[in-house]
């Protein structure tokens, strides 16, 4: 025995790897099915950050569809409506550099909502057909209307309407909605106020 | 820790307890306490903002044109938390429009405006006399339509923290503690330090009728901090009075903010209220002094919240004092009684230096929440000097009464790291401005905390509704689903229905030896059937679902 180890040292080695590999490999074959996680699938998590406005403008058909997309590779930064701040969970999820916006898929807006202008609906039905989120109420021959509180401002129902007679109105800011602003950073201040002499810029001189 | 050690039965001083964090600017109280507390004028005008407190706001019930009495209700509480609003005064109802309100935002609101017509008429008014003869949850009920929000600043509706014991019971937070804070540890403000002097028996009778509602097992405190004797002394000769023995008033050494709710539960109990949590879940409900006497005159009386007591204070004021104001005036009108200089005035303050916030416009109205008026001059308040780097120097962190880390807060609001913030408790700071205060470079710390509370909030908001969206999507993509697959099911059954008449019809031709005409006659009977039979399964389908379209494409 002793001696065959010590002809063939190479064969032994890989005999004995291979000896070994078997019970290691099935031991792991074992955990990864006894202690599957149930975590969600990187897709899932992916569109858990989109907005769900539905409004294509990733150039893909939905938020699911671009959550797949980024999941094989695709930027970022192609969905106007999360803007920066969908970005960066994006960028923390899959731990990636954020990005600023691509402008080329729209810059970031205020946030909308539909309003149908009643009395000059005809009752089409082609706004229903058009909302992703089934947020517009009526049915054929009959006044419609969007349900706000629904609305993701997703602004395809504005395009099918053959009157022209929905309108995205940007959401207003209440009393109720304000909130308070950062304040400019002491860095930026400072750049602003000149504090530093040196900072200045020179005097045109006369 | 420097716990004081207990005290003996002898000194008889209700034991306090150490909190973290404080500071101690300088009070600025003098100035105001020195005259009593005056009546306010009757303005011409009220204007009484539909949200003027926390939660949603009232619901207007009276019309323009209407003739209002003093005390009457004119906007429901819409929601469960929300504040019945009452007419301050006699007269009409002029407009319910948007109006410039007392607000950091500056922007307006829904008011309705009130001309007053110099009576002062009273509606009839139904006090009680013996409150112990009501049950809890009436008590409440009237609190309620009183339109009694906490007055010591926040405004919250006070029906809602009542919630009487027996429901306290059920939710398993049963309540051995009352506690009154008549602390007032912000510089300048004196309202309730006077209200205290001057109306203890108010105060006394509204902690009773509290006592009866909540039932606290073991106490009632009243804590004051020990920079007010004169108030101490009027509480314990009210108490005297009243024979109500199971009520203390328990003095401590001030410091800024005692008076927080947190920071007054922990000094007086040592309890700590955990983070995100209520004073009910430590067995304790808190109310400020102005609002105990507000339930008196509620209960006792039958009279709503429609005055309160504000100071009006401040180096541009000749004469700073304290008045009884009625709710809607506009702020001009009360600043004139305290002989206000509008040229010596740098900055208009509601509320106090360190939590108030600046106006811009001397025409809004006081609101419940309005415990101050500073008009403070340059000299008095110079502006804040530009804001420096951080320089990591620790103090906010030792200022901080809610033990939070104001430094990294600072950082992580700057780069917008929300996660990290929640981490650190953001949602426990009270916004007391103790860090900023100490910053030596005077950066405005608060308004880094609102801002990024208010985005937390916002960002929450947006996922809530980006999954409902995402639900309701999903829902209309299995209702496209199962719709296309219903046609085609029906499609399918059509077509089969056809081919089997054909075959029928065939087999009919087939038997009667092969005549080319005849056949093609069946064939035509066999098609004709078919199409009545796909007309009417389309009828059928068309009236069961009216917004599909009809199938025409089956065909
Ligand atoms: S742009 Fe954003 S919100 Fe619109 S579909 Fe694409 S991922 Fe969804
Ligand atoms: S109503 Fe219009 S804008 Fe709103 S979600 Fe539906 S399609 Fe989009
Ligand atoms: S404002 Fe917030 S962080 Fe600053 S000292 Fe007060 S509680 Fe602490
Ligand atoms: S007190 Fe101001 S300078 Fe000092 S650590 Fe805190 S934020 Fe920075």
């Amino acid at each position: 025995m002793i001696e065959l180890i010590s002809l063939h040292p190479l064969l032994t080695a890989v005999v004995a790897l291979v000896a070994l590999s078997i019970p290691f490999g099935a031991l792991l074959g074992f955990a990864a099915i006894r202690f599957k996680t149930e975590g969600n699938p990187i897709v899932d998590q992916i569109e858990d950050l989109l907005p769900q406005t539905q409004c294509g403008q990733c150039s893909y058909p939905g938020c699911r569809p671009y959550a797949e997309a980024i999941a094989n590779g695709e930027a970022i930064n192609k969905c106007p409506p999360g803007g920066e701040a969908t970005i960066h969970d994006l960028a923390n999820l899959l731990d990636v550099e954020p990005l600023p916006l691509d402008a080329e898929h729209g810059a970031q807006d205020v946030k909308k909502v539909a309003y149908i202008r009643e009395d000059e609906c005809i009752g089409c039905t082609k706004c229903i057909q058009a909302c992703p989120v089934d947020a517009i109420l009526g049915a054929a021959k009959q006044m419609h209307t969007v349900i706000a509180d629904e609305c993701t401002g997703c602004d395809l129902c504005v395009e099918p309407c053959p009157v022209d007679c929905i309108d995205m109105l940007p959401i207003a800011t209440t009393v109720q909605s304000w909130s308070w602003q950062l304040p400019p950073t002491p860095e930026e201040q400072l750049k602003r106020s000149h504090i530093i002499a040196t900072d200045r810029q020179p005097e045109v001189s006369a | 820790m420097n716990q004081r050690l207990p005290n003996t039965l002898s000194n008889n001083m209700p034991k306090t307890y150490p909190t973290p964090g404080g500071v101690h600017p300088p009070q600025n109280k003098a100035q105001s306490t020195s005259r009593p507390i005056q009546q306010a004028s009757l303005p011409a005008e009220l204007v009484l903002p539909l949200s003027q407190h926390a939660g949603a706001p009232a619901k207007a019930i009276v019309a323009v044109g209407d003739k209002v009495l003093k005390g009457q209700c004119i906007a429901q509480a819409k929601g469960s938390i929300s504040a019945y609003i009452h007419a301050p005064s006699s007269g009409e109802v002029t407009a319910i429009e948007p109006r410039a309100i007392p607000h950091a935002s500056g922007m307006q609101d829904n008011c309705i405006v009130i001309k007053t017509d110099g009576e002062d008429n009273w509606c009839p008014l139904q006090g009680c006399e013996d409150f112990s003869q009501l049950p809890a949850s009436e008590l409440v009920e009237q609190i309620r339509l009183a339109g009694i929000t906490g007055l010591g600043g926040g405004g919250f509706p006070t029906a809602v923290k009542l919630i009487s014991s027996d429901t306290q019971a059920s939710l398993n937070k049963a309540i051995d503690t009352l506690i009154i804070n008549g602390t007032e540890c912000e510089p300048y403000i004196t309202a309730d330090d006077l209200l205290m002097r001057e109306r203890a028996q108010q105060i006394i009778s509204g902690i009773q009728i509290l006592q009866h509602i909540i039932k606290p097992s073991t106490a009632t405190l009243i804590g004051v901090e020990n920079n007010k004797p004169e108030a101490i002394a009027a509480l314990e000769a009210a108490i005297a009075e009243a024979n109500a023995n199971n009520i203390t008033v328990v003095s401590f050494a001030g410091k800024y903010p005692s008076g927080g709710e947190k920071q007054l539960i922990q000094i007086l109990t040592g309890r700590e209220v955990p983070s995100g949590g209520l004073p009910a879940d430590v067995g304790i409900v808190c109310q400020n002094v102005g609002t105990v006497a507000a339930v008196h005159d509620a209960i006792v009386l039958g009279k709503p919240l429609i005055s309160r007591i504000t100071t009006v204070t401040g180096q541009a004021c000749a004469q700073p004092q304290n008045f009884e104001v009625l709710i809607g005036s506009p702020i001009a009108h009360v600043l004139a009684q305290a002989g206000f200089d509008a040229s010596a005035c740098q900055r208009l303050i509601m509320g106090g230096p360190m939590m108030g916030f600046t106006l811009t416009d001397t025409s809004v109205p006081v609101i419940k929440a309005t415990n101050c008026l500073l008009a403070a001059t340059e000299a008095e308040l110079p502006s804040p000097p530009p804001a420096q780097a951080c320089i990591r120097c620790g103090m906010c962190a030792e200022a901080c009464p809610a033990s939070l880390l104001p430094q990294q807060l600072y950082w992580y609001a700057r780069s917008k790291e929300y996660e990290k913030l929640e981490e650190l408790n953001l949602f426990d700071c009270i916004e007391c401005g103790a860090c900023s205060y100490v910053c030596p470079s005077t950066i405005p710390l608060v308004q880094y905390y609102r801002a990024s509370k208010a985005d937390i909030r916002e960002h929450k908001a947006e996922m809530h509704k980006a999954e409902q969206s995402k639900a309701r999507f999903e829902a209309r993509q299995q209702r496209l689903e199962r719709e296309e697959q219903e046609k085609a099911e029906k499609r399918a059954a059509r077509q089969a229905a056809a081919k089997a008449k054909l075959a029928a019809a065939a087999q009919a031709g087939g038997e009667q030896e092969l005549d080319p005409v005849q056949a093609a006659v069946a064939r035509a009977k066999a098609k004709k059937a078919a199409k009545a039979a796909a007309a009417e399964t389309e009828a059928g389908n068309s009236t069961a679902k009216p917004e599909t379209k009809p199938t025409d494409e089956a065909n």
